[in-house]
């Protein structure tokens, strides 16, 4: 990756144009009155077509995506995204439909949703899903919302408090938050599972229902899942099932088998859409029939969803079919657990069980302080991975831990991948013994090195 | 059978686990009680190869009707360049996830840069965030976001001249979130600053959200509007097309605080509604109140600019249940293709796009008029690509006609006007074509 310091901005030249149109053959339409009419048109950039192709090319190259390297971000899941995906996705007759069209001129479409609710109530467990939400935080919003009517259209007004575990992503407390509920926090065990007795004592009928991740953002199973499924119903609650994590479970385990009410999916985690960037997602919502019944008295997007995702992901079930979904869940697993267990020695690992698709270490076992020299810490350790090639995992998250380092390496990389990642690692940690501001000076071959963040809080420049 | 996407070999398996020291990949799961695993078979499809699944999307693909779009109502069927597709599909934008390591994320950071400058030089604001979903849900964060900013109160209006998608999605989030919505009658087809005052006299409206080309597709005047709001302290939210913003008065113009709306507009395929891109941008006053991301530019350690994700405070991931919102995943992608769309038509482009529409719209909407078969419903008020009149005979009737004829036009509205919308892409013969099946009925 080299470094590009162009904006748009700087290549606008008067003149120059990077648009054609037709000839406009109609009569002039009247002016819109001058009270109407913005006073200076925008200053837009001018610049040809070749110069914008080469300036977003060039930007692209300070970019790192899944097709650049190895990227075991935990929790995003971020799988080889296949591209036949793309090539269905553009098809004319999807790009063009006007969302307004009424079904009879959208049987196609209708057609995916249709196959896409099935495949996904199967694999799930659900009864039915919606497509509206466009991302996983939207879909969990989504989620509660129903919970809630859920709870409403009993006539039952008091249900004010969702129950978060402390290892949630910051997500759900959010979203609940957003919904108008209270979060009432319950704590994790040593071992990193939920604590029950304390869940126990925070249950009763004020409680709408509690999220859940399972498995956690540990990456560990919550193996008391069922008596908690019981202990929640009994008080009246709902569970929801944050699908954030869903890759590990596919063809072993389904959230409604599990007794999960709600849940959402992302359909840019385990059904493999690409991430773009931070977006367009989709997090289709799942339920249960009792449920389902709230769903015609909420609208939480303007029209379907983010269809071009579920065409994606339709392709990918279409791909994987049910002869390989297992494989999926449980290649994602053996890669976690065989990443964990050659790095143990070197990476604190706080909690030693078997994981699901991610785990997470609590930093170095030598950081390598001495005399006025702090030690390296998961900051340094991920930047480093930058020099190497590496996308880092995901650092200081769950919050149980103060120096978290969450891998998640899913089931398209190969062991190749997999040993080469292990052995800079190990490399890694080799050079935290010795040489600690090695690693706080990282990355040292980026585009960038470390960018003066404080400053950009403090004094925000945020347009050109 | 291995499976493409999927490397792991035999071999592999077997080494891997002699590692972890299990026998099977069924041990991975011991500690999945056997009651919630999952029995039997998964009733899916077989799994396709890659020439089927590509004929099962085209067979897919041809149960669509191809119609000439002449509705907007939210979604605006315009051209886009073909370098667009071409430039946000490449791997290193569209197979990365969020900027979270700056230091091999600048691509994605400097064009969400590009795109929030944009954002504010559309609209007249100072501060634009990285973006929302779609239009409907940036307005109603832009709702929830009112009652944050004004304190002890809780009551936002809204004019009935919005789009009826965004005024669901807004009562929906309020519902929820414990606003309370009062939705303004319209006057004349246009947002009423009578009926806002009435209400704002009452003390206790956060805000007012009004949009900039309406419902039945009027240029809404809303001289006086931001004083009036301000006087009563409560703050203006404008729903806009950002398309339109390059020739309307912008809502730094008016006077906004809040400028909300959907960025499809710019140049995004209808795609069944999805995926689009919702923007948002506001005074600078409020830029600690915003949702989502934002990003900002400051220098490395070498002193080179460089761009990183700023004012994080306000994030879920931070704050948690105290954030400004829940959002997490936007549409960066979709920014991407906003960005590019606007540099590639610049202001002449831009201008020369509201022009063409605007032209094809009137053309429309006289010659339509010619045939005796609508009444005008808002005779005078100014319009760019998009107007609704009201059909002397039965409107479903009339939009079924035309789709026979190959278009999709005269969408029926609740009010029993019917919706009609013209872009550039639409020639003038497409435009007597459509006339002519009016006529014909």
């Amino acid at each position: 990756m080299k470094y590009y310091d162009k904006l748009i901005f700087e290549l606008s030249k008067e003149g120059r144009k990077g648009y054609s149109l037709p000839v406009n053959r109609f009569p002039a339409a009247p002016e819109l009155p001058l009270q109407l009419r913005r006073a200076a048109s925008p200053r837009l950039p001018e610049v040809s077509e070749p110069e914008v192709v080469r300036h977003y090319n060039n930007l692209s190259q300070m970019n790192f995506g899944v097709d650049t390297g190895f990227y075991p971000l935990g929790s995003c899941t971020m799988k080889y995204n296949p591209k036949i995906n793309e090539e269905v996705a553009a098809l004319p007759g999807f790009a063009g439909l006007h969302p307004l069209m009424p079904a009879h001129l959208t049987q196609g479409a209708c057609k995916v949703y249709e196959q896409m609710n099935k495949a996904l109530s199967e694999i799930t467990g659900m009864h039915t899903f919606t497509f509206d939400p466009c991302a996983g935080a939207h879909g969990e919003l989504t989620g509660l919302m129903l919970m809630r009517t859920y709870h409403m259209n009993r006539g039952d007004q008091g249900r004010t408090k969702v129950i978060v575990p402390d290892s949630a992503h910051g997500t759900n407390p959010a979203s609940a938050a957003v919904c108008g509920l209270e979060v009432v926090e319950v704590k994790s065990l040593e071992n990193g599972r939920i604590d029950v007795e304390a869940l126990k004592s925070l249950l009763d009928q004020s409680v709408a229902g509690i999220m859940m991740t399972n498995p956690n953002t540990l990456g560990l199973f919550e193996t008391q899942i069922l008596e908690i499924a019981q202990l929640v119903h009994g008080v009246g609650g709902l569970l929801y099932y944050d699908g954030a994590n869903m890759n590990p479970m596919l063809g072993v385990v389904r959230p409604g088998d599990m007794g999960f009410d709600i849940m959402h999916l992302n359909l840019h985690k385990t059904f493999s859409t690409p991430h773009g960037g931070g977006g367009p997602g989709s997090g289709p919502v799942g339920m249960t029939e009792e449920v389902a019944k709230g769903l015609p008295q909420i609208k939480v997007s303007g029209f379907h969803g983010n269809f071009g995702v579920i065409l994606r992901a339709y392709a990918y079930i279409l791909s994987i079919g049910r002869q390989h979904l297992r494989e999926v869940g449980q290649y994602s697993v053996l890669s976690a657990n065989y990443i964990k267990e050659c790095l143990k020695d070197v990476y604190k690992l706080p909690i030693a069980d078997v994981c699901k698709h991610e785990f997470v270490f609590d930093g170095l076992v030598n950081d390598g302080a001495h005399d006025d020299i702090p030690g390296a810490t998961t900051l340094d350790v991920a930047k480093r991975l930058l020099d190497y090639g590496y996308h880092a995992p995901t650092i200081y998250f769950p919050l149980l831990f103060h120096q978290a380092l969450m891998i998640e390496p899913t089931e398209t990389e190969s062991k190749e991948t997999i040993d080469a990642f292990i052995a800079v690692m190990r490399l890694i940690a080799q050079e935290a013994a010795q040489d600690p501001m090695l690693l706080h000076n990282a990355p040292h071959n980026a585009p960038i090195s470390r960018p003066d963040e404080t400053a950009a809080a403090r004094n925000p420049i945020l347009k050109y | 059978m291995p499976h493409p996407y999927l490397p792991h070999t035999q071999a592999d398996i077997q080494a891997m686990l002699e590692k972890i020291g299990v026998k099977t990949l069924d041990d991975l799961y011991a500690d999945v009680p056997q009651a919630c695993r999952k029995k039997g078979a998964y009733a899916l499809p077989d799994a396709m190869s890659e020439q089927e699944i590509r004929d099962c999307f085209a067979a897919l693909d041809a149960m669509n009707a191809r119609l000439k779009v002449f509705v907007g109502q939210g979604a605006y069927d315009h051209y886009t360049p073909s370098v667009i597709p071409y430039l946000t599909q490449r791997s290193e934008f569209i197979t990365a996830y969020t900027p979270y390591q700056c230091e091999i994320s600048q691509g994605t950071l400097r064009y969400i840069f590009e795109y929030q400058s944009l954002i504010c030089e559309l609209t007249g604001l100072d501060v634009a965030n990285a973006s929302m979903y779609d239009g409907p849900t940036a307005a109603a964060e832009a709702v929830m976001m009112c009652t944050e900013c004004v304190r002890k109160r809780n009551r936002v209006l809204l004019s009935a001249t919005l789009l009826p998608h965004v005024l669901q999605v807004i009562q929906t989030y309020a519902k929820f979130h414990g606003v309370d919505i009062t939705v303004v009658p319209a006057q004349d087809g246009q947002s009423s600053l009578g009926a806002i005052r009435a209400e704002l006299s009452k003390e206790d409206v956060a805000g007012v959200v009004v949009p900039s080309l309406n419902r039945y597709g009027i240029v809404e005047d809303l001289t006086g509007f931001a004083d009036t709001i301000h006087t009563a302290k409560a703050l203006l939210v404008q729903y806009c097309d950002p398309s339109a913003l390059a020739v309307v008065k912008t809502p730094g113009e008016w006077g906004a605080d809040i400028a909300v709306g959907d960025g499809q507009p710019l140049g995004l395929p209808l795609c069944y509604g999805g995926p689009y891109v919702g923007f948002m941008a506001v005074k600078k006053d409020y830029m600690r109140k915003m949702p989502g991301r934002i990003v900002g530019q400051t220098a490395d350690k070498e002193g080179r600019r460089a761009f990183v994700l700023t004012l994080q405070a306000r994030e879920q991931h931070i704050k948690r249940e105290k954030a400004t919102s829940n959002i997490c995943s936007n549409e960066s992608l979709m920014a991407l293709w906003v960005i590019i769309y606007l540099s590639l038509m610049g202001p002449e482009g831009l201008a020369e796009v509201n022009r063409i529409s605007a032209d094809g719209a009137h053309y429309l909407h006289d010659e339509l008029l010619k045939t005796g078969k609508f009444q005008e419903v808002f005779p005078g008020k100014p319009f760019l690509k998009e107007f609704v009149l009201k059909p002397l005979e039965e409107a479903i009737a009339l939009q079924h006609r035309l789709e026979a004829a190959g278009f999709f036009a005269a969408l029926p509205t609740p009010e029993g006007y019917v919706s009609f919308c013209v872009t550039e892409k639409r020639s003038k013969e497409e435009i007597d074509q459509l006339v002519a099946a009016v006529k014909e009925g």
